[in-house]
């Protein structure tokens, strides 16, 4: 880069930082997979089953995206404009289901919706016809169970971050609903829900283990599970590297069409006042938005609350083992937690568009051909199980970079589009802008990954059973390890632990974010 | 990063001086085995005993793991194969003959593989809770013929589950060429089609299922370490499909002498008199005593029924095929 450039633009807080931080993931990515390729000694022509698994990975996950995001923004919608008791607390643990490991998820719904579910035991003493849930619209429901969550948060956040100028100045000149809706809220939803559907469009795309029970059958078959699949009897790399690289175009693609329809930030700078809403008075929208919450929150919460309390009886009969691989689980949750938040902040203050694609990479990849590439990458340096714990740590950072970065982007977009010239003026540069500006500015965003990284890594059965002996046990592991011998009770009472704990460092993390940002 | 490597490098190569000079006898086992549940690390201690040795049991996906490590791998021994995959093993030339007397069996089936050690062994079977389901199958025509609507099955993938790849053998010993049919008559009675068996038998602990494909010898579980005796498992006049776990050694291994008698071990009293309770299996070489007297009473199979390894290898991807088109409808 030459000098005059420089000058004319405004420059961010490390320059070399967010290229190195890119390299990084970028390499950490592309490297296994490159060898899983090598070692296969080229791609295998995929089968028509393989064929038949893209096409539904495409739809379901098309599918999923959109009945999140459409029930996603009426949710949005109240909440925003409501307060009641609890609400915040509400907001918080409606993430929740998003942060469930897969393995207690899929107990949570199948307790709720399954087929001796609550459900339809009500719908039994009501004398109806049940309901089931084992197939496509099994893992559909299950995706949306996990995903509307996190569509809810970003599209709040996205009202939260209408400049409150905005709002006054809509009030001011008498706008009802109607204009709202079209001069405020529009273009804050074209601005958020691309993102917002690519994001989970692409959270269902990797999705495994939901579709493996939830999908009745060999016809709902995703990409990632045909990788499973390929690997389990034949070690098929030349198939799964295949399937990996489907999976990677597929990534590119839609974040190509997000890119292309999300629209600019649109509301300039405001003095950052909080708390001006315009509230649609009238019983009818306040009974509306009620019942809109009430459903929201029972659809999401009841499914939590049977894990919470189905091993709780459990729980003091758990082996010392348990105990250890939750310790175990905590380091590599606070290890990988660190690691994501610093490379999210680090991508998403770079102000480019090669930092942004280089994060959202390790959404492209499937977790069992990186997991495989890095165990062919580093087996000659090192036996696996040495290594199990530091990879682990290090494939769950960048297994929640995506996600972290998707929190933090859009009010690192417009902290820069808002401060950039203040601070330039003021010659707020590198840890100066970082303390001073950027982490106090974004400790909402921040909290919020922070809590997404630390649940993701508590829950997360990738790349450990790859490189672990058996010795270095995380907590899911000993969980299955537990269901695989016919230890079925004692499993529930660890899925109750891991999902008390996971809830906690997600709860805790955000609240702790949202804290520093009301100071 | 590469100087955590490097690091952790120099931590391993200081490892093996710190330790005592025994030998390591690395054996790979299917995570079930090796773990706290298993009977990997009583099978470890008794070794021990007599061997003079360190044995490290590692829980890891056996077949992937050596098809991806090849010749390098690093273990001695690995146990957990079933027959059903044996020749897919067999085809990587990794494994030594394992000298054993083939005699001493007590297996259902006549074994003569000179690789693969078989050490215990039950058979696939759908196992039920009594008190749920009134009119349980006694043959597979049962369970097809049922109405649809009769009990909902949890069954396995046998793309990725050892007990699902013995339920499409089973299907095709029972119906050959008919296996089809039988398929198109099952499929309505699956609930879901579980990756492994863990989850399966997840779904019909938690009342989801009333089903599910596992082993005859299941209900020992519950009946010896639960005291429930409500579970039991179905036994089909056309017979329950034969699966023994077999172990092999490494030709590859630095400690050959070690390795025989570790093979030597397997099919010792002190490890076949862990194995009933140790692994809800048979023993290979059963003698009295090895099993509690409820064990001893469970109902065996009435036939049973196995393909040879060969066989098994050439009619696993057609079969999937089959199978895969009858869920498809």
């Amino acid at each position: 880069m030459s000098g005059p450039r420089i000058e004319a633009r405004i420059p961010v807080a490390f320059p070399l930082a967010g290229g190195s931080a890119a390299l990084i993931v970028a390499a950490l990515i592309l490297v296994p997979l490159g060898a899983v390729t090598m070692t296969a000694g080229g791609l295998r022509a995929p089968s028509p089953a393989d064929l038949e698994a893209l096409w539904f990975t495409l739809w379901q996950a098309a599918v999923s995206a959109a009945v999140s995001c459409a029930l996603a923004v009426p949710a949005a919608r109240a909440l925003n404009r409501r307060r009641f008791p609890g609400r915040t607390a509400l907001v918080a643990l409606m993430g929740a289901p998003f942060v469930l490991p897969s393995i207690v998820a899929v107990t949570a719904l199948l307790t709720v919706f399954g087929r001796k579910g609550l459900v339809n035991e009500a719908l039994g003493a009501l004398g109806l016809p049940s309901v089931g849930i084992y197939g496509a619209h099994g893992v559909i429901l299950a995706h949306v169970f996990f995903n509307l969550p996190l569509a809810v948060r970003m599209i709040l956040h996205g009202w939260q971050a209408i400049p409150s100028e905005r709002m006054r100045l809509a009030a001011s000149l008498g706008f009802g609903p109607a204009e709202v809706a079209r001069h405020l809220e529009r273009p804050m939803l074209r601005q958020v829900l691309p993102g917002a559907f690519l994001a989970i469009f692409l959270v269902c795309l990797t999705s495994f283990a939901v579709a493996l029970i939830l999908g009745g059958g060999p016809r709902a078959t995703t990409l990632e599970l045909a990788i499973f699949q390929a690997f389990r009897y034949d070690a098929d790399l030349g198939r799964a590297a295949a399937l990996a690289l489907a999976q990677v175009a597929v990534t590119l693609i839609a974040l190509g069409l997000a890119a292309a329809v999300t629209a600019p930030p649109a509301f300039g700078a405001g003095l950052d006042r909080a708390g001006e809403r315009l509230i649609p008075t009238g019983r009818l929208r306040t009974a509306k938005d009620a019942t809109v919450i009430a459903l929201i929150a029972v659809f999401l919460l009841v499914p939590l609350a049977t894990v919470l309390t189905g091993g709780a009886g459990q729980i003091p009969r758990l082996p010392a083992s348990v105990w250890h691989a939750t310790a175990v689980s905590l380091a590599v949750a606070a290890g990988s937690t660190v690691l994501t938040v610093a490379l999210a902040l680090t991508l998403a203050t770079a102000g480019r568009k090669w930092a942004e694609a280089a994060g959202m990479l390790p959404m492209a990849v499937s977790s069992l051909v990186f997991g495989t590439g890095l165990f062919i990458v580093l087996r000659p340096l090192a036996p696996p199980a040495m290594l199990a714990l530091p990879v682990t740590l290090i494939a769950n950072a960048l297994m929640s970079l995506p996600f972290a970065l998707r929190v933090l982007l859009p009010e690192a977009k417009r902290l820069a589009a808002d401060y950039d010239r203040l601070a330039a003026s003021l010659g707020l540069r590198s840890w100066a802008r970082l303390r001073f500006l950027t982490l106090p500015r974004l400790a909402r965003p921040l909290g919020f990954a922070a809590g997404l990284a630390a649940a993701f890594s508590m829950g997360d059965l990738g790349v450990i059973t790859l490189f672990s002996d058996g010795h270095q046990q995380t907590l899911p592991m000993a969980i299955y390890a537990m269901m695989g011998s016919y230890h079925q009770n004692l499993a529930a009472g660890a899925a109750t632990v891991l999902t008390a704990i996971t809830l906690g460092l997600f709860y805790g993390l955000d609240r702790i974010g949202r804290r520093s940002d009301d100071m | 990063m590469r100087k955590t490597l490097m690091l952790a490098g120099f931590l391993l190569a200081a490892a093996p001086a710190l330790a005592d000079e025994k030998p390591v006898l690395t054996v790979y086992a299917p995570e079930y085995f090796a773990g706290e549940w298993g009977p990997g690390q009583k099978m470890a201690e008794g070794f021990e005993k007599t061997c003079g040795c360190d044995v490290k049991v590692v829980g890891v996906d056996v077949l992937p793991r050596i098809l991806l490590e090849g010749d390098k791998t690093p273990a001695d021994v690995v146990v957990g194969f079933t027959a059903d995959v044996m020749q897919r093993a067999k085809d990587t030339g990794l494994f030594a003959p394992h000298r054993e007397d083939l005699s001493r069996l007590t297996l259902p089936v006549a074994w003569t593989d000179d690789t693969f050690l078989p050490f215990d062994w039950s058979e696939t079977a759908f196992v039920y809770d009594k008190t749920k389901v009134k009119n349980p199958p006694k043959s597979f025509a049962d369970l097809l013929n049922a109405p649809d609507d009769a009990y909902k099955i949890a069954i396995e993938d046998p793309r990725t589950s050892l007990s699902g790849l013995a339920l499409l053998l089973w299907v095709k010993s029972v119906y050959g060429d008919k296996a089809p049919e039988a398929w198109a008559k099952l499929a309505p009675k699956v609930l879901t089609v579980a990756p492994g068996w863990s989850e399966a038998y997840s779904l019909f602990t938690k009342g989801e299922a009333d089903m599910v494909l596992s082993f005859t010898t299941s209900p020992a579980y519950h009946i010896i370490e639960e005291k429930d005796d409500t579970k039991a498992a179905a036994i089909f006049t056309e017979g329950n499909y034969f699966l023994a776990e077999t172990a092999a050694q490494l030709k590859g291994t630095k400690h050959p002498e070690l390795a025989q008698k570790f093979m030597d071990y397997l099919l010792s009293d002190d490890f076949q008199g862990m194995i009933g309770v140790g692994n809800w299996s048979y023993p290979a070489v059963m003698k009295p005593g090895f099993l509690p007297p409820e064990f001893e009473a469970l109902p065996k199979a009435e036939k049973t029924l196995f393909l040879t390894p060969e066989a098994a290898e050439a009619l696993r991807a057609p079969a999937i095929e089959e199978w895969r088109q009858a869920f498809r409808k």
